[in-house]
């Protein structure tokens, strides 16, 4: 079948995708946009979190054809083409990658916790990437790297005239 | 394999009745597993998330009716007021990604032993709608549940909707679990106080071939309320009457040995859930009462 869907902004059109496939098997497969890593296909990691319609979703368990017109967000989209998004650049500084499988995952969830909460408590961080499993850093490194985020992305209004 | 994307109810029961084989998809968070990993391979997947009319919750008959494509994260962000339990169930399941999608109708189609949402359903005394091109019927929640991971439903029928009538007193929900997000329930409990009609409701999870009742802990403590006039004191509860409310709730279940948890485990984890669960609904009614 064919589907079309917003990915990141840009309309997609792909053919050809079989009717019982996932739509992160179209993202990274179909569409060459393989930031959303495929880690468990069941729902279990969050390697694959995307946003679908503004919600994080796991890609893996969206059937490509539910995304027919539909807006989809990857990691891919986070970056403009100068500078890393702030979620980004902290998950480096704050050295939260290692072997990165769980990042780009990790990078959306985050993204979507800083856009509701702002400033996360360490229990909101907790419970909102409670779906994001990482093998490597034992995530305190994580959590400084939300806390790192959230607070850069605050300062410029929480400056205002000091 | 085909995919059929139906806009309204009509062409979505038609489909069913033409193709009673057809596997419903709505939040995937069943359904895919099985088509990732080739254990599912329908000759027909029928997507419900098109349906607007499935999206909406709404308050009928002094029930709160649930269509079947309201997601857990919105049972949480717009019914923990109304139905406690339910939301307190829906905080327990999987991660925010999952809750985002998956439904309280996935779930009873699913109708695992494991499913989070049945031990609720059960205490609260829930009503499923379905629907099929012959009509509508609502099935008592008592009836629903069959055997592992059956249900009541005919092939040619779908989920339309959960009715549940929001509480007159206290409700729990409890979940053992390997760590607090991402896993199966190794057992689960609900409870429902409903002083209205002094009854008590029970719900038990991952402990017997299908979700169930325990009736005889539900009379035994509807009976020790009522006759020491607690319902109306709001006194304390004695210990023994706790005691032996989880002894009758772990007497209900008949659970097995798996990967998961022993049997045994599973029927001590149930009597202290019973007792936790209790103890804190019984000083929900307590703390009601200085309230009002
Ligand atoms: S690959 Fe989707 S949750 Fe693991
Ligand atoms: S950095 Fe390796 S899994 Fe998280």
């Amino acid at each position: 079948m064919r589907l079309t869907c917003t990915v990141n902004g840009t309309e997609q059109h792909v053919d050809d995708v079989w009717e019982g496939e996932s739509l992160l098997y179209v993202l990274r497969e179909r569409m060459g946009l393989p930031g959303s890593k495929n880690a468990c296909e069941q729902g279990e990691c969050g390697s694959c979190t995307v946003y679908l319609d503004g919600l994080p979703v796991c890609a893996c368990l969206v059937a490509a054809g539910q995304a027919e017109g539909r807006q989809v967000g990857t990691v891919e989209g986070l970056a403009d083409p100068e500078a890393l998004h702030p979620v980004q650049q902290a998950f480096l500084d704050a050295g939260a990658v290692q072997c990165g499988f769980c990042t780009p995952g990790l990078l959306v969830a985050t993204h979507d916790l800083i856009a509701r909460h702002g400033r996360p408590s360490d229990a909101e961080t907790r419970e909102a990437l409670a779906g994001n499993l990482c093998r490597c850093t034992g995530y305190e490194k994580i959590l400084d790297a939300v806390r790192l985020a959230a607070d850069r992305m605050a300062e410029p209004t929480a400056g205002g005239d000091r | 394999m085909d995919f059929l994307q139906p806009v309204t109810w009509a062409e979505a029961l038609e489909a069913k009745a033409a193709h009673p084989d057809a596997v419903p998809i709505a939040g995937g968070t069943d359904v895919m597993v099985g088509l990732n990993f080739g254990h599912l391979r329908p000759a027909l997947l029928l997507d419900l998330t098109r349906i607007a009319d499935l999206r909406d919750w709404q308050v009928a008959d002094s029930a709160v009716r649930l269509g079947a494509g309201v997601s857990y994260a919105r049972v949480i962000s717009e019914l923990g007021d109304r139905l406690p339990g339910l939301a307190m169930a829906s905080r327990t399941i999987g991660s925010p990604q999952i809750r985002n999608r998956g439904t309280v109708a996935g779930n009873l189609a699913t109708a695992s032993p494991a499913g989070d949402a049945h031990p609720a359903l059960l205490a609260a005394g829930a009503e499923v709608e379905v629907a099929s091109v012959r009509g509508t019927r609502r099935i008592p929640i008592d009836d629903f549940y069959t055997g592992v991971k059956r249900n009541a439903m005919d092939g040619d029928e779908l989920i339309t909707a959960v009715s549940v009538v929001p509480p007159s007193g206290p409700q729990q929900y409890s979940k053992i679990g390997t760590r607090n997000a991402m896993v199966i329930s190794v057992a689960a409990f609900g409870l429902a106080l409903h002083p209205d009609r002094r009854a008590v409701g029970t719900g038990i999870g991952s402990a017997a071939p299908t979700p169930r009742r325990a009736p005889a802990a539900e009379e035994f403590l509807a009976g020790e309320l009522d006759s020491s006039g607690l319902w109306e004191s709001r006194a304390e509860l004695p210990e023994a009457t706790i005691a032996r409310f989880g002894e009758l709730v772990a007497a209900a279940a008949a659970p097995i040995d798996d990967v998961r948890g022993s049997a045994r485990y599973r029927v001590h984890a149930l009597s202290v859930m019973a007792r936790r669960a209790l103890t804190w609904a019984w000083a929900d009614h307590r703390s009601a009462t200085q309230e009002a």
